[in-house]
């Protein structure tokens, strides 16, 4: 009888490294080897440092008990920072959407942030979501105008609808983000559906 | 395995970092699930929206297995229903009915009722009555159809104004005067007028008459609730005939 046990080519530690890079989004087992590899070569360098701030985030990370942000402080840094507009709300689904908004900076606005969309087929619903502690809060804070900063897929429209009827009594102003153009994008590429909306969203020139 | 089919998007779920699982009501196959490689790419994705009709070729070495969809477009509605609350509480809604029935099991009355449906949710007035005629279909479907054509005590077929809780049959207005407490109300455009545009009442009573016997045959045996998107299309559909009816006075 043959047994087929692979031969192990390195301690176990490393291999829980690589196995542990692995998992990590955009790396699968052969790039976290060689993310693992770079980081032995590089050890005072770059593992022994990245050790120590791994550990130090995951000391201090939480979650903002006001937004749902992720940070190292609770409120987050953007809902104690006075020089942003605490009338607009601008409500993200994830912690990389607000990310992404705010690298483009097109604002100066405080988030919210939904922790992912209402969706039945993998059993997500209101009570999953930061919903109830979103109306709390536009009642709270006096909020005027409220941007539904959600993903354009069906998913993300029916969170916003149900945002926006929850919201129904406050008074609050419901905008949303266009959908449209990319920039950079060329007509004959688009799919039918956006290049609707964008005609439907059409503005002077 | 391979075949090909025409379906109507329901549900989509990631797989991975670039594929997802699709969900699709075919028309001769049922609910049908598969896996698209890359479909969340940024060319994919606009496609694979709920309520998307689209041309489908399914790959498997074994019949039994999830497979592969290679999808082409056909008929793009999702950017439409995102505009309406109707649109998207519709769309799941229907997905959420359709997820009852047993998976690649042919309903091919339900895939054309959908089509119907999904062509009409933007208009509140019109996916009301259709959704409701759309859920007696699936009741049916499940082995627990309402028996709507003629009075289940006198057998007369006009002037049916009720319906019974425990039989799920029509009852006229004379036979049912002296249990009409207890009966369920049938609204008009069940009873034989298709045409007659129904107001908020009739429409309230058409949606209370589909929620009773879905309680009764299919959440509560199941021990499920009654999703929450149904009660987001029918506050939609009810808030759309207010502001109409404001609208006209």
């Amino acid at each position: 009888m043959t047994s087929m046990s692979t031969k192990r080519i390195t301690g176990p530690e490393i291999e829980k490294l690589i196995q542990l890079l692995a998992k990590v989004p955009g790396l699968g087992p052969r790039s976290a080897r060689r993310a693992a590899l770079h980081m032995i070569k590089k050890k005072n360098q770059l593992m022994a440092p990245l050790a120590a701030a791994l550990s130090e985030a995951a000391e201090k990370v939480t979650v903002c008990s006001v937004c749902g942000n992720a940070d190292t402080v609770d409120p987050c840094s953007i809902c104690t920072d006075p020089r942003r507009d605490g009338a607009t709300l601008i409500v993200v689904e994830d912690v990389a959407d607000l990310w992404a908004l705010e690298r483009a900076g097109a604002m100066n606005a405080k988030y919210h942030v939904l922790g992912g969309t209402l969706s039945p087929l993998d059993g997500v619903g209101p009570d999953d979501l930061n919903i109830r502690s979103l109306v709390d809060r536009v009642g709270a804070e006096g909020t005027s105008e409220l941007i539904l900063a959600v993903n354009a897929t069906v998913e993300g429209q029916t969170t916003a609808h149900y945002i926006t009827d929850q919201l129904g009594d406050t008074g609050v102003r419901v905008t949303r983000l266009a959908h449209g153009v990319p920039v950079g994008g060329e007509l004959d590429y688009l799919d039918e559906g956006t290049l609707s909306a964008a005609l439907r969203s059409r503005t002077s020139f | 395995m391979e075949w090909h089919d025409h379906g109507i998007i329901i549900g989509t779920r990631r797989h991975g970092e670039t594929s997802l699982i699709l969900e699709v009501m075919t028309e001769r196959r049922g609910r049908h699930l598969g896996l698209v490689r890359g479909g969340r790419s940024r060319k994919l994705q606009p496609l694979l929206q709920p309520g998307n009709a689209v041309d489908l070729t399914w790959r498997a070495r074994l019949e039994e297995h999830l497979g592969t969809y290679q999808v082409e477009p056909v008929a793009l509605s999702a950017a439409r229903l995102m505009d309406h609350s109707s649109g998207v509480y519709g769309i799941q809604l229907l997905g959420s009915h359709l997820r009852l029935l047993p998976e690649r099991d042919r309903h091919s009355e339900l895939y054309r009722a959908m089509e119907v449906v999904i062509e009409h949710l933007c208009e509140p007035q019109i996916a009301g009555p259709l959704m409701v005629r759309f859920e007696l279909r699936l009741l049916e479907e499940l082995g627990f159809g309402l028996d709507l054509s003629s009075c289940a005590g006198t057998g007369v077929r006009n002037d049916l104004v009720y319906v019974s809780p425990k039989t799920g049959r029509a009852v006229s207005r004379l036979a049912g005067e002296p249990w009409k407490d207890k009966l369920l109300a049938l609204p008009p455009f069940l009873a034989g007028q298709p045409s007659v545009t129904p107001d908020r009442e009739t429409m309230e009573a058409g949606f209370r008459l589909t929620t009773y016997f879905l309680h009764r045959h299919v959440y509560d045996p199941r021990g499920a609730k009654e999703p929450d998107e149904r009660t987001g299309f029918v506050s939609a559909v009810l808030r759309a005939m207010d502001a109409g009816e404001e609208t006209v006075a």
